[in-house]
């Protein structure tokens, strides 16, 4: 999902830029406020630890092989803000050490994968654990989905950025990327999983039931919260919604339905920089790609399913609490047992 | 692993100052990509600046073409998507052009200055000081962590007595968690060692 250098033009770059300067500033703020200088090196060390990952291949299938991206992984293991500079180090090592991702585009990259992956994974993530609980198996069937639903948001955003450009039209782009993220995704939600049980097998403290283990952050505030779906909300309506506007959404039909269509249409408030132009060769099939995500989504949904209850037998583990917050001592203690 | 490319080129470009590759590399890209469409003539002229450049600095290596070549793929990947539209060759032609150009020069400039002067550049910058630290930190680390993950590996594939198990999902997952749970370990020491450094934030 690395954009290149010369696919976006100067106005998405710019936009793009400009979101990930405020996001990463948010971040580095909420993390300056929430962490112990003890805790500091832990970013850098999370963020060489997934580089290294991403350096592992797992074996697809007749030698293809894919690897783990880990924003929605480090969002929950380390917090969504420490997981942002996480994320924005990665790329910004991965853009100047290998030019993996261009220098113009290395905002919008950012903005989707250090902003939109963490972020909406670790909404997501919080979200289900409120319906699948807080057992082990609960939270791996939440990390897991959220992780697959990560990847297709930030290939979303990607496809925007590529056809505000005019580079690819929005009828290839978002079905195109979306069905290969899809795809990877589910592969993206199993390794979470995977790794997540493996960590809680040999220091469960680290993915711990409550909100206060982990070893970053203590808390989201309500600020933070607010601000990055803020700035999350800013990059959707200047990436996606313009294409998405194009379909007969909810407003439209209301409009039609209540008489004040005619009315509205003398006097355009928002000018999309594209009104009504169709692109020719493929045609834009909402429906397709609806259906397309959907499957995904379900497929998604049981793979977690699945995985959770082969990973995590005994569902009656959340009466098994494990101490908020891990003093010197344990973590000295817990070194020599290892 | 070879991460590390800062050393091709000659003297001279070695001794610039990073500051000014490093702008001048974001001018060129910049530049670049501002360039309209169908361009020929100007992608050409761009071409053969950074050719100067490569020459002047002697920096053009097998070692950056070899770079080069691997990395095209992915952009020619996302470049064919737009062959699906109207004049839709000519936009593949340019996108792969102006990619090609920006590639070669963003891997100039990391053949020739090494990542240490680019983070040094950043501070004096005045960038956000947990940015330049958790960027330092990441690049000090990530040989020490692949190196690491190397050690599990094969740890597991000794242990495993054959591929088969070894190489499952599972097992590589495995890897990875036991790696974080050292990395977040290792945390623990590189503090107590930044302190007794005298490292303030």
């Amino acid at each position: 999902m690395h954009i290149p250098d010369g696919f976006l033009d100067v106005k998405t770059a710019v936009a793009g830029a400009a979101l990930a300067a405020a996001g990463l500033g948010l971040s580095l703020r909420e993390v300056r406020r929430q962490v112990p200088p003890a805790r500091i090196p832990l970013i850098g060390l999370g963020a060489a630890f997934v580089f290294a990952a991403q350096m592992l291949n797992f074996p697809v299938l007749a030698g293809a092989s894919g690897h783990l991206v880990g924003a929605t992984l480090s969002a929950i293991l380390l917090g969504p803000s420490a997981a942002v500079l996480v994320m924005s180090a990665v790329l910004i090592l991965q853009c100047l050490l290998f030019a993996d991702g261009g220098l113009t585009a290395l905002g919008a990259n950012l903005f989707n994968m250090a902003l939109v992956a963490p972020w909406s994974g670790y909404a997501l993530y919080r979200l289900l654990r409120r319906v699948c609980g807080n057992s082990l198996r609960g939270r791996l069937m939440a990390a897991s989905f959220a992780a697959w639903a990560s990847t297709v948001c930030a290939a979303v955003c990607c496809a925007g950025q590529l056809a505000l450009s005019g580079t690819v039209a929005w009828g290839t782009a978002l079905p195109v990327l979306a069905l290969v993220h899809i795809a990877i995704g589910l592969g993206e939600g199993l390794i979470t999983a995977l790794v997540l049980a493996g960590i809680a097998r040999t220091r469960p403290e680290l993915f711990a039931p409550t909100e206060t283990a982990q070893p970053i952050e203590t808390s989201t505030s309500v600020l933070q919260t607010i601000g990055f779906g803020l700035l999350l909300s800013l990059g959707l309506a200047a990436f996606v919604a313009p294409f998405a506007c194009s379909w007969p959404d909810g407003l439209e039909w209301a409009a039609e339905r209540l008489g004040f269509a005619r009315a509205a249409a003398d006097k355009p408030i928002f000018h999309s920089p594209m009104p009504d132009y169709q692109w020719p060769g493929v045609a834009t099939n909402g429906w397709g790609t609806a259906i397309t995500g959907m499957a995904g989504a379900l497929a998604a949904f049981l793979i977690a399913w699945v995985t959770a209850r082969w990973l995590a037998p005994a569902s009656n583990d959340s009466k098994t609490t494990v101490p908020p917050a891990v003093t010197e001592q344990d973590e000295r203690k817990s070194a020599n047992d290892n | 692993m070879t991460i590390e490319m800062a050393s091709a080129g000659s003297r001279e470009i070695r001794r610039l100052p990073p500051g000014l590759k490093l702008a001048g590399a974001l001018l060129f890209t910049i530049v670049v990509v501002a360039l309209p469409r169908r361009d020929w003539l100007d992608y050409g002229l761009a071409g053969c600046i950074l050719l100067l450049a490569m020459i002047w600095g002697r920096a053009a290596s097998w070692k950056l073409v070899r770079r080069l070549i691997l990395l095209e793929p992915f952009a020619a990947g996302v470049a064919a998507m737009s062959l699906f539209q109207q004049g839709g060759l000519e936009i593949f032609l340019s996108l792969l052009a102006k990619s090609t150009l920006c590639l070669s020069c963003v891997l100039l400039l990391g053949a020739t200055t090494p990542f240490s002067q680019i983070l040094d550049v950043m501070r004096r910058r005045h960038l956000p000081g947990l940015l330049v630290t958790t960027l330092a930190l990441t690049y000090r680390y990530l040989f020490v962590l692949h190196e690491e993950m190397h050690r599990l590996r094969r740890a597991r594939q000794s242990r495993a007595m054959g591929r088969r198990h070894a190489d499952s999902w599972r097992g590589q997952a495995g890897i990875i968690a036991r790696l974080f749970v050292r990395a977040s370990e290792r945390a623990g020491h590189i503090y107590a060692a930044m302190c007794a450094r005298g490292w303030k934030s």
